[in-house]
């Protein structure tokens, strides 16, 4: 079962390969992992997508939790949220091809973002779905290069990410 | 007021009340090493291996209860420190061990004696810090020694540039430490204890499972009152042990691979297991699957990711085991009548536990030869368990968990999680250090005390008087039975030639003995306790002597192998 998880994390020298070395050392999954700088410079927030069933899970979120830089675990499991992700596509673009790709990125609303004599480059943003519909359209004419950054997330409507002072990031609640 | 970074590492310790630490010198230590001259109110124990200046801080602070330092130079001597800081951290130990490391300016250069020791100890530390700013000196070293011995213990690691050592700013020690995304639970939820309490009075034949959280949080009169007050027997992880009396009549003995069959089948047959502190490892559990497959599950711990890990838990309790079992005698002392009536409930079960405990006891075939478990029951008798026991690894190991009679906390000094040959020995020195009186033992084996034998150097310099008592089979015994078990008698790699002991001792400048035959074993034993010396004592017992009751390896918990 595939998990989006948001994390805040402190924006220091190392934290990256702490939450990387958690991974791989205890034998979980990452397919996608994204970070940057947050609304506060002292905080980094970082969106990873892994795989695994409800007990590898749960002991992903509590590892990541007892790691000393990180503030904040969020698993969207039970969370409405919106996740976004962008592709960058090099596609063959010839005499005959161009008007298709052009139409296609149009239906999903992408944007070329380059041109070459012999190529287009395209970028849509969308859910995973529609970037893989995309995908799956426009490879009978010929990807040269395809670059995804896996998604971001956040909550719905007023939820949000944030950290409250007194947070107990370690507590057990009521089971 | 300015200072350089060597001052303020020095005034850092001193702040931390730190008055030993153990420690290597090179090139990148240098600042720090003339720093500390003429401090006299740090002891420093300058070893002969960096992986015994890390055991020894971990026996003194297992022996202490507070936070053990260590401190040796860049690249080798740093990575000569990670098996000791592995050992650590399996087993929740609170030291602080500081690299050096070279200048800023050459960090990732590939620099003579340079190594990434922040990115090599990253999996098996707690925390770790590499300083790269003079300024940050005092506030990492004041975090350091707070997320060491604070939540769930564990090693810290600081790496220390040359540089940063002898740059200058103003020093001023934090008072308070504030890291917000480090908030450890040291108090149990109130509902989720009501709700254990509710089920301990329905249980009927529950059974108290604890672990290394029991000593480390400093809980054994807790427990042992909790377990008076309900009539509930108990049993220890090798942590454990100490946690409880070892002689109380509630007490099982060891559980798993080669615990005692009373605490196995009370495990087997139990409907209810408080789990304290205890994380659930494969050699206590045995088999998962089958483990304790009639009960509910109490867990107790600090550490959220030691719960529902191993073995799924019906009520989880995250906090300080102190603190929840204070919370939970409170409960009791409030309506001690319902609780004293739960005795009853449980009367059949105590009594069936106690024809466990005669009909199969800990026990081993006496015949002519000297036989290994006769020399730690010895031990424990002439020490009437006033002593502090560190162990090497392997057969000596579990042996003395069995006969040796742990009666107080902080008195059983071993490496259990990651079982680290070569622990006992420095992590003696490091607990004689830190109770010059006391009669500090490391029960070895022939195989193990090789692997820091070096050491011996360091006790005879600094007159700590540990007593080795090397039960010398000729074999990686533990090895060797699993060969004989498992592997057809087949001893491949496992016959040891050993120098001989008693004048390695000499030559060293510490006493060497050795015992040979039954009938000179209180003699001998007694001389080594009564000199103020190191000692080695080189006890020849039976070579093919094995380890019973054993659970073979994934096997569960009532398949026991007795004697
Ligand atoms: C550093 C290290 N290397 C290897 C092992 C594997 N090992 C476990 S017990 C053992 C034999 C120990 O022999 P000895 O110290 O003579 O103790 P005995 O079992 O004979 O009492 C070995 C090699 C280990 N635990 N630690
Ligand atoms: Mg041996």
């Amino acid at each position: 079962m595939k998990h989006t998880i948001s994390l805040l994390v402190e924006n220091e020298f190392g934290v990256l390969s702490r939450i990387a070395g958690l991974f791989s050392g205890r034998g979980f999954n990452i397919e996608s992992l994204c970070v940057a700088e947050s609304l506060d410079p002292t905080i980094s927030t970082m969106t990873i997508v892994t795989t695994g069933n409800d007990a590898i899970l749960e002991q992903i979120l509590k590892q990541l939790n007892k790691l000393i830089n990180v503030i904040k675990v969020v698993d969207f499991k039970d969370i409405e949220y919106v996740s976004r992700e962008m592709v960058l596509v090099k596609v063959n673009a010839e005499e005959k091809t161009r008007a298709e790709i052009l139409r296609i990125v149009e239906i999903f609303r992408g944007k070329i973002v380059d041109v070459s004599s012999k190529t287009y480059t395209v970028m849509i943003t969308g859910d995973e779905d529609k970037l893989s519909a995309f995908i799956n359209l426009i490879r009978p004419l010929g990807i040269k290069e395809l670059v995804r950054t896996g998604p971001i997330a956040m909550a719905r409507g007023e939820r949000m990410l944030k950290i409250k002072e007194t947070e107990n990031k370690g507590g057990e609640e009521d089971g | 007021m300015k200072r350089t970074g060597s001052q303020i590492f020095v005034e850092s310790l001193k702040a931390e009340g730190v008055d030993t630490i153990f420690c290597y010198p090179g090139g990148a230590t240098l600042n720090i090493t003339d720093a500390l001259t003429d401090i006299s109110n740090i002891r420093q124990i300058v070893v002969r291996h960096e992986q015994g200046a890390v055991h020894a801080a971990d026996g003194y602070a297992r022996a202490l209860g507070r936070p053990g330092v260590a401190l040796v130079t860049s690249g080798p001597g740093a990575t000569n420190t990670v098996t000791g800081i592995a050992t650590a951290c399996m087993d929740s130990i609170p030291i602080v061990v500081f690299s050096c490391q070279v200048n800023t300016m050459l960090i990732g250069n590939d620099a003579f004696q340079e190594a990434d020791i922040v990115g090599i100890t990253r999996p098996c530390t707690k925390h770790s810090y590499l300083v790269r700013d003079v300024k940050d000196l005092a506030r990492i070293i004041k975090e350091a020694f707070h997320i060491a011995s604070s939540g769930r213990p564990g090693p810290v690691l600081v790496d220390i540039p040359k540089d940063v050592s002898s740059a200058v700013c103003d020093f001023k020690y934090p008072e308070k430490v504030h890291i917000r995304s480090y908030q450890p639970t040291y108090v149990g939820h109130q509902g989720q204890i009501k709700k254990a309490m509710r089920l301990i009075l329905h249980s009927k034949r529950p059974v108290l499972y604890t672990g290394g959280g029991v000593v480390l949080s400093n809980a054994s009169q807790e427990l042992t009152r909790f377990a008076e007050a309900l009539s509930i027997p108990v049993t220890n992880t090798l942590m454990g042990l100490g946690g409880i009396p070892g002689n109380h009549p509630l007490f099982l003995g060891m559980l798993g691979m080669h615990g005692t069959y009373a605490a196995n089948m009370a495990i087997t047959e139990s409907d209810l297991i408080i789990a304290m502190g205890a994380r659930f490892d494969d050699r206590a559990t045995g088999k998962t699957d089958e483990f304790a497959p009639h009960a509910k599950i109490i867990h107790v711990d600090i550490d959220p990711t030691s719960i529902s890990k191993n073995i799924k838990v019906d009520i989880p309790i995250v906090g300080d085991t102190r603190n929840v079992l204070t919370q939970m005698l409170k409960i009791i002392d409030e309506d001690k009548e319902t609780y004293r009536q739960h005795h009853k409930n449980v009367a059949e079960w105590t009594g069936k536990i106690t024809r466990w405990k005669k009909d199969y006891p800990l026990t081993y075939q006496k015949n002519k030869e000297l036989k290994p478990q006769y020399v730690i029951e010895r031990v424990f008798g002439l020490t009437k368990g006033k002593a502090i026991i560190t162990t090497e690894v392997g057969q000596n190991q579990m042996w003395t968990a069995q006969f040796f009679k742990f009666l107080k906390p902080r008195t059983c000094l071993t490496s259990g999680g990651l079982g680290t040959m070569g622990y006992g020995f420095p992590a003696a020195i490091g607990a004689q250090a830190a109770f010059p009186k006391s009669l500090v033992i490391d029960i070895a084996g022939d195989g193990s005390i090789q692997m820091n034998i070096q050491e011996l150097a360091t006790a005879v310099q600094y007159n700590l008087p540990v007593k080795v008592i090397i039960l010398n089979n000729g074999f990686l015994g533990m090895v060797r039975q699993w060969q004989e078990l498992f592997y057809e008698k087949r001893y491949t790699w496992t016959h040891l030639h050993s120098p001989d002991f008693v004048k390695v001792a000499e030559a060293y400048g510490a006493v060497g003995l050795r015992i040979e035959k039954e009938s000179e074993v209180d003699k001998i034993l007694k001389e080594a306790f009564r000199n103020n010396r190191p000692t080695f004592v080189d006890v020849h017992v039976s070579p093919k002597e094995c380890v019973y009751p054993m659970v073979p390896a994934g096997a569960s918990l009532k398949e026991m192998l007795l004697v």
